[in-house]
C-alpha cells in the first residue's frame, strides 16, 4: 500500500464520517407552565424577535424593565434577526434558538410539539385568547401573537379625496375605476406594486376569506382549486393582474423600492398599497419623518361586500413559543403572557389586540363606522394548505407566482391569465391527489 | 508540489540508507522528515476538509433523503430526487439563462485581453488604468447588485447619463427577459473584467522582454507580436480563464439574485435550487440539483480539457 492510496483512504474516510450527522434524537411533549407566584420566578432567558428597530432604540429594553417590576429575577435578553426565516431555520438544527422565538414558517404544524413547549389546552386558552388555532396540535396551543393583523389597502386619502372619491369601493369593477380617477386627475401613481422587494406581492394571498367573507377559506383552499372561477384568490389575482395591465401600477416595477415607497405614500406621489395593518404605523412614522400629515395614511378593506356589508379578515402575527430545550420555561412563559396581556406592545403598533375582550384600534374607526364584518379565518387545514404549497411549487406564500402574474400584466411574459391560473390550478389539485386526505 | 520534491528527496536517500551504516541517518531524523510537510499541511488540511468536503459529503447525503431542512427526520428516498430532477423538464429549461452569461464572458474575455495587451506596452497612466480597471473586483458583490439596482432604475444613473447625451430611451432596463438578462450580464461583466484583466496581465508580463525585441528586428508589428508571442505565451492563462468563465456562467447567482431574486426570467440554476431548498423545503431535491450542477461543470471542464490539451509553450 503506497502513500497515494493511504492518502485516498483518509480523505475517503474523512469524506463519509460526516454523511451520517442530521438525524438527531428528538425529545417529545413538554409543558411551559405559569409560573404561580411572579416574585419567584428566575433565569436568564433569550428572546428572539424581528423587530431589529426595535431592539436598535432601546424599546425592547423599556418593555423588559416593565416586565421585571413583576418578575424581579428574570433577566430578558433580545435577539434581533435581520433576516429571521433564513437564520432561524439553521439554528432549528441545534438546541440554540433562544428561550422565546417566533415559530418560524418553515416548521409543520405537526413537528410543534417536538420544537417548543406547550402554553397549554386549547379549550382553556381559546376562551382568553384570539387566534389559538393557528399553532394547535392535537388539542394543545404552543404560540401565541402578541398582535393581529389584518390586510388591506393602505392609501393617501388625500390623492383619493383629489381625484373625488370618497366612499370606498366596493367591487373590483368599481376600484379600477377609482384607479383610474386617479391617474386622470393627480400626478400620483395609483397603485403601487413593490415587485422588487417581493414580499409585499405576497399578502395578496390574504384576500382569501375576504371576498366571499368565508371563515372556512383555508379548508377551501385544502379541498378545492384555488382559482376556480369565482374563487377568492382569483378574484384577487384578477384585480392585480388588471391594475397592471391598464397601467395603474408603476411604470417600471423590476426597480421598484420598499423604503421609499413609504414617504412616497406618505406625500401623496403614490396612491395605494395592498398590505396590511402592521403597515399602518411604518408609514405614518413616514409621513412624520418626511414632514406631512400622518392622518393622511388611510386604510380600505378590500373591494368586496356581502349582503351589504365589507368582510376583512384578522389573522395572528408571528407566535411567540417557548423553546422545548429551554432551562427556564417558566420564565419564558412569563414573558410571553406579561408580552401578550400587559405590555402594550398591541397598542403601541396601532394593532389588532389579541385578547378577545379587548376594543379595537383607534385606526380602525372608520371599519367600525362602516360597519366592516371581521372574521378569523378557520386554521385546521393550514398545515396541509402549506404542504401541498411546497409540494407543488406554486408558492402562493411565496413572491414567484405574484411577480410571474405581474409580468404576464405588463406583457413581460407570453400567455393569458386565464391559461396562467388554469396552470396554477392543475399543478395543485393534482398535488391535492398526491398528498391524499 | 510537496509531495514530488519530497519524494525526490526520498529517493536521494534510499540508496544511501542501503549501503552505510544507519548511524548517519538516525531513525528520529528520518521519521521528523516524513512528518514535517504533514504538520505543515495539517491547518489547511483541516480547513479544507472540515469546511469544504465535509458539506459536500453532507449534501450528498442529503440528495438521497426528503429532508426538508429543519425536521428531525429524514428518510432514505433512494435516486428519487435524481429521477424527479432529470424527468422535469422545467428544472432544466433554466440554463438557457447561463447562455447571456457565457456571451458575456466571451465579451468579457476579449476585453480582458484586449486591456492586459494594451496596458503592458509603455503607456501614459498604465498604473491609473489598471486600478480603474481592477477596482471593481475589490467591491463587495451585494453591494455591487445593490448599486447597479440604482443604476437601472427608471429615471436613474443610467437613463440621466443616456439623456446627457440625447437620448432619452425610457426603456424600462430589467423589464423584459432579453433587456433584464443584458444588463444583468453587463454587470456580470463590470464586475469580473478586472479579476481576468489582472490574471491576464500577470501573464504577459512574465513574458521574456527580449522576445518584443527580438521580433522588432524581424520586422513584427504589434499585432503579429500578440499572435505570436502574447497568445502562446498566455495559453495556460487562457484556458484556465475560459474554464472558470464556463463554471462561472452555468453557476451565476450573486448579482442576479440580489438584483432581481431570478423574476422576470432571469432565474439561474443555482438561483432555482436556492429556492427549492429555502422556499419550497425541499432540501433533498436541491442538494441532488446542486450535485448534479457539480457533475455539470466537471463534465464541460473534462471536455474542454480534451478539446483544448494543455501543452507546456516553450517560447524559447
Amino acid at each position: 500500500m503506497n502513500r497515494r492510496t493511504v492518502l485516498a483512504m483518509v480523505a475517503g474516510a474523512a469524506l463519509l464520517l460526516p454523511g451520517c450527522t442530521g438525524t438527531a434524537g428528538s425529545s417529545k411533549g413538554a409543558d411551559a407552565k405559569a409560573p404561580d407566584d411572579p416574585s419567584q420566578v428566575s433565569g436568564n432567558i433569550t428572546v428572539l424577535t424581528v423587530r431589529t428597530d426595535l431592539v436598535q432604540d432601546g424599546t425592547m429594553k423599556r418593555y423588559a424593565a416593565e416586565f421585571n417590576k413583576t418578575y424581579p429575577k428574570v433577566k430578558v435578553e433580545f435577539q434581533a434577526l435581520t433576516n429571521y426565516e433564513a437564520e432561524i431555520k439553521i439554528r432549528m438544527n441545534t438546541e440554540d434558538y433562544g428561550d422565546v422565538l417566533l415559530i418560524p414558517g418553515v416548521i409543520e404544524k405537526s413537528d410543534y410539539p417536538k420544537f417548543f413547549a406547550s402554553l397549554g389546552t386549547e379549550a382553556e386558552r381559546s376562551k382568553k385568547y384570539r387566534f389559538t388555532d393557528f399553532t394547535t396540535v392535537d388539542g394543545k396551543v404552543y404560540g401565541q401573537s402578541p398582535n393581529g393583523v389584518m390586510p388591506g389597502f393602505i392609501y393617501n386619502k388625500r390623492v383619493w379625496k383629489e381625484a373625488g372619491i370618497s366612499e370606498w369601493p366596493t367591487t373590483p369593477a368599481e376600484f379600477l375605476a377609482g384607479l383610474k380617477a386617479i391617474k386622470a386627475r393627480t400626478d400620483a401613481i395609483p397603485y403601487y406594486t413593490n415587485f422588487a422587494a417581493q414580499w409585499p406581492l405576497t399578502s395578496w394571498t390574504f384576500v382569501n376569506g375576504s371576498v366571499h367573507c368565508d371563515p372556512q377559506a383555508t379548508t377551501k383552499l385544502a379541498t378545492g382549486d384555488p382559482w376556480a372561477e369565482g374563487s377568492d384568490l382569483r378574484v384577487g389575482d384578477t384585480l392585480l393582474y388588471d391594475i397592471v395591465k391598464e397601467g395603474l401600477a408603476e411604470k417600471d416595477p423590476t426597480t421598484s423600492n420598499w423604503e421609499e415607497s413609504k414617504p412616497r405614500t406618505a406625500k401623496g406621489e403614490i396612491a395605494t398599497q395592498w398590505l396590511g395593518t402592521w403597515a399602518i404605523v411604518q408609514f405614518r412614522d413616514a409621513a412624520k419623518k418626511a414632514g406631512v400629515n400622518p392622518d393622511d395614511i388611510g386604510f380600505m378593506p378590500f373591494p368586496a361586500q356581502v349582503d351589504g356589508k365589507f368582510c376583512s379578515t384578522i389573522g395572528p402575527d408571528y407566535n411567540q413559543a417557548v423553546n422545548i430545550h429551554s432551562q427556564h420555561k417558566e420564565a419564558a412563559r412569563a414573558w410571553i403572557d406579561w408580552f401578550t396581556d400587559k405590555s402594550g406592545y398591541d397598542k403601541d403598533n396601532l394593532a389588532i389586540s389579541p385578547l378577545k375582550d379587548a376594543p379595537m384600534p383607534d385606526v380602525l374607526k372608520p371599519y367600525e363606522d362602516a360597519g366592516v364584518k371581521l372574521i378569523e379565518l378557520d386554521d385546521s387545514a393550514g398545515a396541509e394548505v402549506k404542504l401541498i404549497d411546497n409540494e407543488s411549487e406554486v408558492g402562493i406564500n411565496k413572491p414567484e407566482y405574484r411577480q410571474d402574474l405581474v409580468d404576464l400584466a405588463r406583457g413581460a411574459k407570453k400567455g393569458s391569465l386565464d391559461d396562467f391560473l388554469a396552470g396554477l390550478g392543475k399543478k395543485w389539485t393534482d398535488t391535492q391527489k398526491n398528498v391524499g386526505s | 508540489m510537496t509531495d514530488t520534491t519530497e519524494k525526490a528527496d526520498f529517493r536521494a536517500v534510499a540508496p544511501a540508507l542501503k549501503s552505510a551504516a544507519p548511524r548517519r541517518a538516525p531513525r528520529r531524523a528520518r521519521t521528523w522528515r516524513l512528518v514535517t510537510p504533514w504538520l505543515f499541511l495539517l491547518a489547511p488540511l483541516a480547513l479544507l476538509i472540515t469546511f469544504t468536503y465535509a458539506p459536500i459529503a453532507n449534501m450528498v447525503a442529503y440528495s438521497f433523503t426528503d429532508w426538508d431542512g429543519v425536521s428531525p427526520e429524514l428518510h432514505y428516498t433512494g435516486a428519487e430526487n435524481y429521477e424527479e430532477l432529470f424527468t422535469r423538464e422545467d428544472l432544466f429549461q433554466v440554463f438557457w439563462v447561463s447562455g447571456y452569461y457565457l456571451a458575456a464572458s466571451a465579451v468579457q474575455i476579449v476585453a480582458a485581453l484586449y486591456f492586459a495587451t494594451v496596458l503592458s506596452f509603455n503607456l501614459r497612466f498604465r498604473n491609473f488604468f489598471k486600478g480603474v480597471l481592477f477596482f471593481p473586483s475589490l467591491v463587495n458583490g451585494v453591494a455591487i447588485g445593490f448599486v447597479f439596482l440604482y443604476f437601472f432604475q427608471d429615471g436613474g444613473t443610467l437613463d440621466t447619463v443616456l439623456g446627457l447625451f440625447g437620448y432619452d430611451t425610457d426603456h424600462a432596463w430589467l423589464g423584459t427577459p432579453f433587456s433584464a438578462n443584458t444588463s444583468l450580464a453587463g454587470v456580470s461583466i463590470w464586475r469580473y473584467l478586472g479579476m481576468n484583466f489582472v490574471l491576464f496581465l500577470g501573464a504577459i508580463q512574465s513574458i521574456p522582454g527580449e522576445l518584443y525585441e527580438a521580433s522588432e528586428l524581424d520586422g513584427a508589428n504589434r499585432w503579429h507580436q500578440f499572435r505570436y508571442i502574447i497568445l502562446p505565451g498566455i495559453k495556460p492563462v487562457l484556458t484556465l480563464t475560459v474554464i472558470l468563465s464556463v463554471s462561472g456562467s452555468l453557476s451565476a447567482f450573486e448579482i442576479p439574485y440580489i438584483m432581481t431574486g431570478g423574476a422576470t426570467g432571469t432565474e439561474t440554476f443555482v438561483i432555482q435550487t436556492v429556492k427549492l431548498a429555502f422556499q419550497f423545503n425541499k432540501t433533498g431535491l436541491a442538494s441532488a440539483a446542486a450535485v448534479v450542477l457539480l457533475l455539470i461543470i466537471l463534465l464541460v471542464t473534462w471536455v474542454q480539457r480534451r478539446l483544448v490539451p494543455d501543452d507546456r509553450v516553450d517560447l524559447v
